[in-house]
């Protein structure tokens, strides 16, 4: 229709010449033509938006996608350490991602809008109900791409809630096992469950969308728009009307997503504070680790609900799982195919109506049930519960104990089982809460190691995190020595309760001056933080302190200043002056001090009697007395029930490994790598 | 669907309809713009990457270059950072090392071919180098046989020999197909 006819050929300017050779041979204009001025009857309205959006959302995640696949690495050893690399290194990486990462959140929320608009408008009648029927298939495919994608980053919130899902998918009657094995590319987690999962999110899922989508929205031309009744207006046309709300939604929808990226980074920047871009957008966890326990495993926000929903099943074991997560949601997923039929009647478009607002407030109960049982802890005072607390702490729980101790007045009972509960719900969001703490510092910490001169070893960041002093230390403190060691700063508020707790020394700061000095304070040596609560506590060492020591004559306060420091130079985390050191160890190795019960350096004293004070407290020392406290060096025959760490009982293994040892040596003296080579402690 | 379903235009309709169109095709190529700028911002990344400064690296020991003008391949070892991964001292290239007889200063020579960047080896009998890929011809001091597809001779590599004998190469690549020697960044 637009070829000028008025002006002849070779009066128009190159452009136009150039249209009209390309409109000559291919038709392009009408195709432009039928493509926009497509009739909306009634007139454009913001309710139609919803459909345009999401194919906006979608060639949004297409093209940060597909930049994103041109730096991803999909292998077990490469995807955390690509996406850290992305993330950290890349210029605008932590834009493109974040974008990528938001607008897939966003797309879930858009989709359950379309849905409910087209359920609302009853748009799946006919002749649309084959249209209706893809639009749920393709909803299906995007909650595939959100599943798939959460993986892609080998984090460890990627991985343990893949690891649930994957071990749902082997619920399905028959195909189960072997679906879940194909999908996991194998009976382990590993390089073939990215390169299977990567393949299914950038390459067979977007594919089937893409030939669904042409085909919804030639469906969509064919039965031109549903319109709304009654009419808002006159008719009016897709290009400009509908396309100018469609384009104001879609950056709206723009404008969210990067608005949730930046607000944070701009909150800090108005606070005066500098950003760590590197920090901005997408969360990255801890590279996955399978032999780390996971306890702030959650799925992605819009799939909290169906995790809540298992729990409904708590305790019906596998068939409980099953129903909960095939047999429902299937039947759910029938009845909204059965709408487009449904709804042929009006009672049944009702029907579908309210069926759609009660699933979608279903959801969105469970997703606050899921939230409110997480997060339980923020809003509850646990300083209320007290007397439950200290109840439950008396009687470990025992219904029968707490009955008498309320002198079995039932309504107290009741009450106080309530109190119980709440105090149960308190524990565990609280256990949920620290665990997401520490999910953070280890995702802290895995990064500061990544980014290191030296970047990430060929086997991976979890080699660099398995080796970390700092991220190892204290799990193999808490599971190995903290049932008897405290390892408390004392000047912490808590330190008095987590002392009383103890049955062996404090370890913090174990190696310092501050430390050998506490050990030679008379009202310290026989308390928690020392030997208090050991075997030792009235021995020849408490005997020294409390007697000889006290002898200002003999000992005068600037020789016990020079012990300390000398035994702080031992183990290399003191600093002193030279002389101080020397007469130090003059001290520490006469046979009238120290020495005559400690061997140090070349005094000749015998072992068997005190611990060899040579390189006390150095990474050396401190691996041997975790190795083997039972060695004439340490404590010999007298070692206070402290195991062999390194000793392997007959013919099987050590408890900890030399490398383990080290690293718990390394940590309690403080030496780990920090960023910008910082010193000790 | 046909112009002549279209509503009735009224007077101010075309203004209006522009200030639409344009209007929209603002919004929705703002809209577009932050993925598509994001993308290109980070996949021009790699222009920003250095491989760092050209160094002295220890290639061998002085008793191992033959005294004789033949030239010898030693591989250049380096720590090197490929993105994310850090090798440690991991072989990143070779060099040709040759000193004349009864000299001690050492000629090296990068084994890239500065045609198009091939692993430059000996001829088959031995007598000068050449590149197995389109047949340039070098002597042994790097110089070009002609004719040749390589645009300059071989590239030289400062190299040095350390107290104690060591032979030390600064490594360094060079842009190739040129016939100026430009160091790489
Ligand atoms: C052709 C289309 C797409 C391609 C090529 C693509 C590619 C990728 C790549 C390479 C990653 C890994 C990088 C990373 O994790 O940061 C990724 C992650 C992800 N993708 Fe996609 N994607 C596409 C579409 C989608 C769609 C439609 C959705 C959602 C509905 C989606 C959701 C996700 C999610 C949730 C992640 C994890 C992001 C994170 O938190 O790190 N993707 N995608
Ligand atoms: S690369 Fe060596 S001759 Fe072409």
């Amino acid at each position: 229709m637009s070829t000028p006819t008025g002006t002849p050929p070779s009066h128009r300017g190159p452009l136009r010449r150039l249209a009209d050779f390309l409109d000559d041979r291919t038709g392009y204009r009408s195709i432009v033509h039928e493509a926009l001025y497509e009739r909306v009857p009634g007139g454009a309205r913001w309710r139609y938006v919803w459909g345009s959006t999401l194919v906006f959302a979608f060639m949004t995640q297409v093209i940060t996608g597909l930049f994103l696949w041109a730096s991803y690495s999909a292998s077990a050893q490469t995807a955390w350490e690509s996406v850290h690399y992305i993330q950290h290194d890349m210029a605008g990486g932590w834009l493109l991602r974040g974008i990528h990462h938001v607008m897939a959140q966003a797309m879930v929320v858009l989709l359950a809008l379309h849905l409910l608009q087209v359920v609302i408008d009853g748009a799946y009648r006919a002749p649309r109900e084959v249209n209706f029927w893809l639009g749920l298939v393709l909803m299906l495919i995007v909650l595939g791409m959100a599943l798939t994608g959460y993986l892609l980053p080998w984090d460890q919130k990627g991985y343990w809630a893949t690891r649930v899902a994957t071990n749902l998918a082997g619920l399905v009657p028959l195909v189960g096992p072997a679906l879940q094995q194909l999908v996991v590319g194998g009976p382990d987690y590993g390089h073939h469950t990215l390169t299977r999962f990567f393949a299914l999110h950038a390459g067979f899922l977007p594919a089937t969308l893409v030939l669904m989508l042409v085909v919804h929205l030639a469906l969509f031309r064919r039965h031109g728009l549903h319109a709304k009744q009654p009419p808002a207006g006159p008719d009016a046309m897709f290009w400009p009307d509908q396309v100018l709300k469609d384009a104001v939604a879609m950056l709206a929808v723009m404008a969210v997503v990067l608005g949730v990226i930046l607000v944070p980074a701009l909150r800090t920047m108005a606070a005066g504070g500098t950003v760590d871009w590197g920090h901005v957008g997408a969360e990255l966890g801890a590279p996955a680790d399978p032999s780390q326990p996971y306890a702030a495993a959650r799925p992605e926000w819009y799939f909290l609900f169906l995790f809540q929903f298992l729990k409904v099943f708590e305790g019906w074991g596998a068939t409980g799982e099953f129903v909960g997560a095939i047999v429902v949601p299937g039947v759910i997923m029938a009845v909204m195919f059965l709408m487009p039929i449904v709804g042929r009647w009006n009672l049944g478009h009702r029907f579908n109506v309210a069926f759609t607002f009660a699933l979608l407030a279903g959801v969105g109960l469970l997703t606050g049930l899921a939230l409110h049982e997480d997060y339980y802890a923020l809003w509850v005072d646990r300083g209320s519960l007290a007397d439950a607390e200290r109840l439950f702490a008396e009687t470990g729980g025992d219904e029968r104990k707490i009955a008498a101790a309320l002198g079995g007045d039932r309504a107290r009972i009741a009450a106080m089982e309530k109190r119980l509960r709440t105090l149960e719900k308190v524990r565990n969001s609280e256990a949920f809460l620290a665990a997401v703490r520490q999910a953070r510092i280890d995702a802290a910490r895995a990064s500061e190691l990544a980014l290191r001169p030296e970047r990430i070893p060929p086997a991976g960041a979890l080699e660099l995190v398995r080796q970390d002093p700092a991220t190892q230390g204290p799990r193999l403190f808490a599971q190995h020595c903290g049932s008897c060691h405290a390892h408390v700063d004392p000047a912490s508020p808590d330190a008095a309760t987590i002392l009383a707790k103890s049955s062996a020394a404090n370890l913090h700061g174990f190696g310092t001056a501050a430390w050998m000095t506490g050990l030679l304070d008379p009202n310290q040596v026989a308390g928690p933080a020392y030997f208090g609560n050991t075997a030792h506590a009235d021995g020849d060492m408490v005997g020294f302190v409390q007697g000889d020591l006290q002898d200002a004559e003999a000992w005068t306060p600037a020789d016990t200043q020079a012990v300390i420091a000398a035994m702080a130079s031992e183990s290399g985390l003191g600093v002193a002056a030279p002389d101080v050191v020397a007469r130090g160890r003059e001290l520490v190795a006469s046979d009238e001090r120290c020495g005559s019960c400690h061997r140090f350096r070349d005094n000749g004293t015998e072992l068997g009697t005190a611990c060899d004070l040579t390189g006390w407290g150095s990474r050396e020392w401190l691996a041997g007395i975790i190795a083997d406290p039972t060695h004439e060096r340490f404590y010999g025959a007298s070692n206070d029930r402290m195991p062999s760490f390194g000793k392997a009982a007959d013919g099987g293994a050590p408890q900890l490994t030399s490398e383990q040892i080290g690293m718990l040596a390394d940590w309690l003296r403080g030496e780990w790598y920090r960023k910008g080579g910082g010193a000790h402690r | 669907m046909h112009p002549e379903t279209s509503p009735p235009v009224s007077p101010e309709a075309p203004r209006r309809g522009f200030l639409a169109k344009a209007l929209a095709l603002g919004c929705g190529g703002l809209a577009t713009l932050a993925p598509l700028g994001a993308g290109v911002w980070a996949i021009l990344d790699p222009l920003r990457r250095t491989s760092g400064a050209a160094a002295f690296r220890p290639v061998t020991d002085l008793a191992a270059v033959p005294a004789d003008g033949v030239p010898r391949r030693f591989a250049v070892v380096a720590d090197r950072v490929d993105a994310w991964t850090g090798f440690a001292a991991e072989p990143v290239g070779a060099v040709y090392l040759r000193r004349e007889p009864g000299s001690d200063t050492v000629q090296a020579l990068s084994a890239t071919c500065p045609h198009a960047g091939c692993f430059v080896e000996m001829n088959a009998t031995g007598t000068c180098f050449r590149c197995p890929c389109h047949n340039s011809a070098f002597t042994f001091d790097g110089g070009i046989v002609e004719p040749s597809p390589s645009p300059r001779p071989m590239d030289g590599l400062e190299c040095r020999v350390a107290e104690g004998g060591a032979v030390e190469v600064k490594w360094e690549n060079f842009y190739t197909g040129i016939a100026a020697k430009v160091a790489r960044p």
